[in-house]
């Protein structure tokens, strides 16, 4: 799950990371109001939308008078910004960050990441801050330093030490630095956070090691256990289709294509998208029903893909192991009935209780085409709807 | 032979008095699975079909001489359970369980260090040696006893995998479903090394998905060691970057784990890649002809 800049910021205050002091504001007396708050004499407005790459998309404006502030806020907010992480449809700004400027000497790169090959959290830091960490691993790999860090022990203070000395923290710094970078993975590790990135941080004139940014994303799968954290969701970032499928515990990933796919299973789901596309035909998403799938849910997985107006056909793809293929083709009949079906529908079905599935689609009426394998399936549903 | 459990294998089964338990319990029973107690905190002196339920792994492993447990636990208690699993001393541990934390499998991983237990999994399908005994959640019919080694990320494209090899008249060694979590126990390197060395395993297909870089790693040691023809397919060609594609671990991020460099380093070490899912098993099977495995991989 991802959250937003000003609510990173705030959570990681309440480890003792220091950050500027900043208000979120929606409407532009609200930012004026945050500036006068702050009182400080360089105010930055910032867009808060999900996506990176703001400042280049004119998301982050210095203000140097309230009057500035309330310009900005006003040109900022209701505007649809365009990063290069967003797509091209952008999003629309509906939350400002109203931030005290500072001082900056010099910025720097600080992330904690999940490293899969050694199993263990990695701290990562660099000297090149504010540019994108994936531009500087490319070109200059050896101005990034890694501390894998032991879950028993936790970021040592040598290591924070060590890092803080490779990225060339001024010495009379270093004590700051060891103790925000020691902060940052306390967050990481207590919220269980799959990632938490600080581009830039930054040393100032007053002589403070601050995240100027904050990114923080967490592992949906320990939500449960922070419930102020799940809290923090914004729905306005999110797709209507997938906000859906969540409720149903569809794992559903919406793309531009106009096959709709129902699939079970991780791996066959995006291997039939493939399949699509090795066809010639372009999928319109990632759906995986799951295992444990009832027909009710298969009838409104049915419904997520049909209420994505560029669906042109479906496709149905199921191995049943656990997953019965009656259970699905009740499903899918019932469906299509209370939906009406009017665009092609291609139903492969293999496993266990095939037969007694294939029975039910023969004996509804429908019109469904079958499909023998999982290629045959894919060529029937590029060719109907060409 | 088949690697890491075959019909003499002792299991028990952790969280077996849950409703997905009970269902994988008879249908483990029916495969032919050795199935010898579970463990249910305070479910102690029940049965479930037939089966003795113990309150802790330790009792059962005491009473049973049980080696292999499977955890069908929730995700909230599953790091316990795999924990108290190794403590008990079992030779392999499979983790059926999906939505566990990634931190506390990292826990777990650290917890394991240096001791003689083996995790396959979490978030797997289970491991089946084809014919003789199935610990997990696959459907055992589409499996045939027979020369080929499977491994894989995903459950459902292992058993699309499978079922086209047993179709197509070549059965199988052994099946592991290595799961498609991020942290995981047993990982592509340590099957092959195990598929490497059985004597019934002729030839490997390997299964994998987009997200992290487990699949080039495996391929590197695979044109160092293996003496095996290795066939492989890799899931996700056209997932978009950023966007989790339902398992955890299945994830392009930083512009690593993409499908097409997987691809491009499996080929260049050997490895045959089939271009779609549904020609695994062709592929499989024509390079068995060209290394002359052919009539001895053929089942039927």
């Amino acid at each position: 799950m991802n959250i937003h800049e000003y609510q990173g910021k705030q959570v990681l205050r309440e480890f003792g990371v220091k950050v500027p002091n900043g208000h979120v504001a929606y409407t532009v007396d609200e930012a004026v109001e945050a500036a006068e708050k702050l009182g400080s004499s360089v105010t930055v407005v910032k867009a808060q939308i999900h996506a990176g790459g703001r400042g280049k998309a004119g998301g982050v404006k210095v203000a140097k008078s309230l009057e500035e502030v309330r310009t900005y806020a006003d040109e900022i907010l209701g505007k649809t910004l365009v990063t290069h992480q967003n797509g091209p449809d952008g999003t629309v700004v509906k939350r400002l960050l109203i931030e005290e400027g500072c001082d900056i000497q010099k910025e720097y790169y600080v992330g904690v990441v999940l490293d899969r090959a050694t199993s263990r959290v990695v701290m990562m830091a660099s000297e090149e801050g504010g540019t994108e960490i994936e531009e500087v691993a490319e070109a200059t790999p050896e101005k990034i330093f890694k501390e894998v860090i032991d879950p028993v022990v936790g970021l040592a203070p040598y290591q924070a030490r060590r890092l803080a000395f490779n990225i060339n923290i001024p010495d009379e710094l270093i004590g700051k630095a060891v103790k925000f970078m020691t902060a940052l993975y306390e967050a990481f590790v207590s919220k269980d956070c799959s990632i938490a990135e600080i581009n830039p941080l930054v040393t100032t004139g007053d002589n403070e090691v601050l995240a100027l940014d904050a990114k923080l994303n967490f592992d949906d799968n320990a939500l449960y256990r922070h419930p102020d954290i799940a809290e923090l969701r914004d729905l306005g970032e999110e797709d209507e289709k997938e906000i859906q499928a969540s409720k149903y515990d569809l794992s559903y990933v919406s793309l531009d294509g106009n096959i709709g796919c129902m699939v079970n299973g991780a791996g066959l789901a995006m291997s039939t998208m493939d399949i699509i596309k090795h066809y010639g035909g372009d999928p319109a998403n990632f759906l995986d029903v799951g295992g444990g799938a009832t027909a009710e849910k298969v009838t409104e997985a049915f419904k997520i893909i049909l209420s994505d107006k560029n669906v042109k056909g479906i496709f149905v793809n199921i191995f049943g192991g656990i997953m019965k293929c009656d259970v699905i083709a009740e499903g899918v009949v019932e469906a299509t009935k209370q939906m009406g079906l009017t665009i092609p529908l291609v139903v492969r079905l293999e496993g266990t209780n095939v037969d007694r599935g294939k029975e039910i689609l023969d004996e509804s009426g429908l019109n469904i085409t079958s499909a023998s394998s999982m290629a045959d399936g894919a060529e029937k549903i590029v060719a109907a709807v060409k | 032979m088949s690697v890491y459990i075959n019909k003499d294998t002792k299991v028990i089964v952790q969280g077996i008095t849950g409703g997905t338990a009970r269902f994988h319990t008879k249908q483990m029973l029916e495969y032919g699975t050795k199935i010898v107690g579970g463990v249910t905190p305070k479910k102690a002196g029940t049965e479930v079909e037939g089966v003795p339920v113990f309150n802790t792994v330790d009792d059962a492993v005491k009473a049973t001489g049980a080696t292999a447990s499977v955890i069908y636990v929730p995700a909230p208690f599953a790091a316990d359970a795999i924990i108290e699993a190794t403590d008990a001393g079992l030779d392999l541990v499979i983790c059926i369980t999906e939505h566990i934390p990634v931190m506390d499998m990292v826990k777990v991983k650290r917890y394991m260090e240096g001791k003689k237990t083996r995790l396959v999994g979490p978030n797997c399908p289970g491991v089946i040696t084809a014919d003789e005994t199935k610990i997990g959640i696959m459907p055992g019919y589409i499996h045939k006893k027979g020369h080929i080694g499977v491994v894989s990320r995903s459950g459902t494209l292992t058993y699309e995998a499978v079922h086209q090899l047993t179709q197509a008249g070549y059965g199988q060694t052994t099946a592991v479903g290595i799961g498609g979590d991020p942290v995981n126990g047993t990982n592509f390197i340590d099957v092959l090394d195990e598929f490497n060395r059985d004597p019934e395993t002729e030839a490997v297909i390997m299964i994998g998905e987009i997200g992290g870089t487990a699949e080039e790693e495996a391929a590197e040691w695979v044109k160092a060691n293996m003496k095996k023809p290795v066939v492989g397919f890799i899931g996700g060609v056209t997932a978009p970057p950023g966007k989790r594609m339902g398992h955890a671990g299945a994830i392009i991020s930083g512009g690593k784990g993409t499908a097409d460099e997987k691809i491009r380093i499996m080929e260049s070490c050997g490895i045959k890649v089939a271009d779609t899912p549904a020609v695994m098993g062709e592929t499989m099977i024509q390079a068995l002809k060209e290394n002359g495995l052919e009539e001895k991989c053929k089942t039927h």
